[in-house]
């Protein structure tokens, strides 16, 4: 298979021609001619290396009614993903080697991004005791970030066994960060409005005061930690200060988290209900900014399907969670790149360089230069439209976007030189 | 006025003067009358939709409906299809099948008549939704001090315990201040919610510094479940820096009045000598909550003179 791109703008820098062939970017020039080549006509569009997630919940095995394997690598090909890590809150909990490579196998079979397996921390994400993390990193599915997401590590003493025993395989805990104590009923973020809403408040010392106590712990004890989807301002302060005395943390926000505030609970429509809360508009300004000067390695989505009638309800009773791999790339052009924040090469950096570094895959977030991998997507940046949950490829439709006028549109995604979306479709 | 009344923000000033004004209307043409009964809502259908234990308030939202004329079902979540699972959503499209003008409802979740206003045609009436809002009770609440005071422009009006997780609160902090009282809220620094800063109110730990200027003491209910989450140390401690007392009480001014919303704790948060004096309203409120609730159907559903 032999794949001409013409004209395309890599990293919106001047236009080139790309020809993909095995798998491989073979020639990266000006006016190329090559017989027999499938022709991609990609005048006017941006070329990024394929992005990278790491943090999917594509709910298979156990709510297949909500996303499978397959409809969450649809989504995650169309919104210009290569790779995507599944988190680990399956039924059952993927914290056995079994349950890691039946994963990661029904992602080869779909065969549309590449599914990494996010390991369990604990056995059942209890927190009570270890799951069998070496068999996991030995497994067929080589996992090397572990997260009992949804759930916090909260116990400090099996958080820096965790983080300690990883080392032995370059592993990277992935720590959900809430104080269960001081979250107990919340459903959003406290500060006026939820005193207002009579909503029970999650505040920011419960994600603070743990970031806080694990960058301390990851310190002493050498360890890489990640921190998943970092909500307020007070947690990026920290982590920059950890990353300033040379802790080796990483951290990830999520699109929602630099678009949404807490003003859409207001509505009481749960499709804004998800854990970490939407935050304030200050957060927000904190979150972009962090990201903007690399405090924030990565964005991640936290792409969380639920069926229809776990979020048609009482807010109080919804499931937290939002949609986000389809709309990832628009938020950050519409937040980072339209004011100014990020360039191309930054979001390249912020969405797959850095993730597939943390998540230590070798094949993803590589240059788009001669002989490396052929994952790249193609985009329009000139796009404007607006999201209607009805079109996406996820089987649930909890978008908080739905309605709303976004920028940029993946064209095309390429997994190893196959293009898994042309013109705006996949493949398959 | 709006379509529903989910929240005191619905009602602006003139709004929630017609609604007290209509509730004396009523008052003043059923005083006397042996047949305590109105025509206005005949053919009407009211459905009182109660996922929460209330059977003073569902009782009554039921008279208000009854003495205007209207059909009123009692639909209680306990045995019925929502306790074999049915959706707020079908539950709620299930009543207006059946023809509902109006649906009150009484929920555990903040919120939850917000939801039920975005899936019905009908007009829905906040009967008090977690810790969010219990509008009528502030209804009521206002036309009762406007009857024992004249007037509630300028009211100095101190709402005293629980206001965390209190819907009257709520409901009466956002009402009387949009008809120009002055609220003070009272309680330990625990059992204020953190954004109170933001609301229209003066706050006090200190419940002796607040009654002497205080024209109306609102008592709010201390429920058994904080009692034991370190809310504050113990019953007895709350009672004597909280609760209102004879002592405390005579250090309100002549005229000023007590109201609870009910139920009461005697002996927690008010003494039974103070709930049973004449400064007392909690029995004046009982009976003013049907007036302003057949007000509140009346103008959803009756049609208002504007």
């Amino acid at each position: 298979m032999t794949i001409l791109i013409k004209g395309a703008r890599p990293y919106g820098e001047d236009a080139a021609d790309i020809l993909l062939k095995d798998g491989l970017i073979v020639t990266v020039g000006e006016h190329l001619e090559v017989p027999r080549a499938e022709v991609v006509d990609a005048g006017g569009l941006i070329a990024l290396p394929g992005l990278v997630d790491l943090h999917t919940h594509l709910r298979e095995p156990g709510r297949e009614d909500a996303e499978t394997v397959e409809t969450g690598s649809r989504a995650a090909a169309l919104g210009g993903f290569t790779a995507v890590h599944a988190m680990a809150n399956t039924d059952p909990v993927a914290d056995t080697a079994g349950v890691v490579e039946q994963v990661w196998r029904l992602g080869q079979e779909a065969g549309l991004v590449d599914v990494v397996p996010v390991g369990a921390v604990t056995v059942g994400l209890r927190g009570e005791r270890l799951a069998e993390l070496g068999a996991m990193a030995d497994s067929a599915a080589r996992v090397r970030v572990f997260s009992d997401d949804g759930q916090c590590v909260a116990d400090p003493a099996l958080m820096r066994r965790a983080l300690e025993y990883v080392k032995a395989f370059d592993g990277v805990v992935a720590q959900h960060a809430e104080e269960p104590r001081l979250t107990a009923g919340a459903q959003m973020n406290e500060g006026d409005r939820s005193s207002r809403l009579g909503l029970a408040g999650w505040p920011a010392a419960a994600e603070e005061a743990v970031i806080a106590r694990d960058v301390l712990l990851a310190g002493h004890v050498g360890a890489r930690l990640h921190v998943c989807h970092v909500s307020t301002a007070g947690s990026v302060e920290i982590i920059r200060w950890a990353k300033s005395r040379g802790v080796r943390v990483t951290a990830e926000v999520t699109p929602h988290h630099l678009l949404l505030t807490d003003a859409c609970a207001e509505s009481y429509d749960p499709v804004f209900k998800v854990n970490p809360p939407l935050r304030t508009d200050a957060d927000v300004a904190a979150l972009r900014a962090g990201l903007a000067d690399g405090t924030i390695d990565a964005v991640a989505t936290d792409h969380a399907p639920h069926a229809v009638e776990d979020k048609e309800s009482e807010w109080a009773q919804a499931r937290p969670g939002m949609l986000g791999l389809e709309q990832a790339l628009s938020v950050v052009i519409e937040t980072m790149v339209e004011p100014g924040l990020l360039d191309w090469r930054a979001v390249a950096d912020r969405m797959s360089v850095r993730p597939a570094a943390i998540g230590r895959l070798t094949g993803h977030g590589r240059p788009l230069a001669v002989g490396e991998p052929a994952n790249l997507l193609l985009l329009d940046p000139s796009y404007r439209g607006v999201v209607d949950p009805a079109a996406l490829a996820s089987r649930s439709r909890n978008s908080p976007y739905a309605g709303r006028e976004l920028p940029g549109r993946v064209v095309a995604t390429f997994l190893r030189g196959t293009a898994t979306v042309m013109d705006g479709k996949a493949q398959k | 006025m709006k379509r529903h009344l989910l929240e005191a923000a619905d009602l602006d000033r003139d709004d929630a003067t017609l609604v007290l004004d209509t509730a004396a209307q009523i008052d003043a043409s059923l005083a006397g009358r042996e047949v305590k009964k109105l025509p206005t809502l005949r053919g009407r259908t009211v459905v009182n939709l109660f996922y929460e234990d209330s059977t003073r308030t569902r009782i009554s939202f039921e008279l208000a409906a009854k003495r205007l004329s209207a059909d009123v079902i009692n639909f209680s979540a306990k045995g019925s299809s929502v306790s074999k699972g049915e959706s707020l959503k079908d539950t709620a499209l299930t009543l207006e099948a059946m023809g509902s003008d109006a649906i009150v409802v009484r929920h555990s979740a903040s919120g939850a008549p917000h939801r039920l206003a975005q899936w019905v045609k009908g007009s829905v009436v906040n009967a008090g939704d977690g810790t969010h809002e219990h509008p009528t009770q502030a209804l009521l609440d206002a036309y009762t001090i406007r009857r024992r005071l004249g007037r509630l422009d300028g009211v100095r009006v101190g709402i005293v315990g629980d206001v965390l997780h209190s819907r009257v609160a709520r409901s009466n902090v956002g009402l009387l201040h949009t008809l120009g009282a002055e609220v003070t809220l009272v309680a330990p620094p625990t059992l204020l919610p953190v954004g109170v800063g933001s609301w229209p109110v003066e706050v006090s730990y200190d419940l002796d510094a607040v009654l002497p200027k205080a024209d109306v003491v609102m008592m709010l209910r201390v429920q058994a479940e904080r009692m034991n989450a370190s809310f504050f140390p113990s019953a007895r401690e709350y009672s004597r820096r909280y609760g209102l007392d004879a002592r405390r009480m005579a250090a309100l001014t002549d005229e000023a009045i007590v109201m609870h919303p009910g139920p009461m704790n005697r002996g927690m948060e008010i003494a039974a000598e103070v709930a049973d004096s004449v400064r007392s309203t909690i029995v004046e409120q009982v009976a003013n909550g049907v007036s302003v609730r057949m007000a509140v159907l009346y103008l959803l559903l009756g049609g208002t003179p504007s």
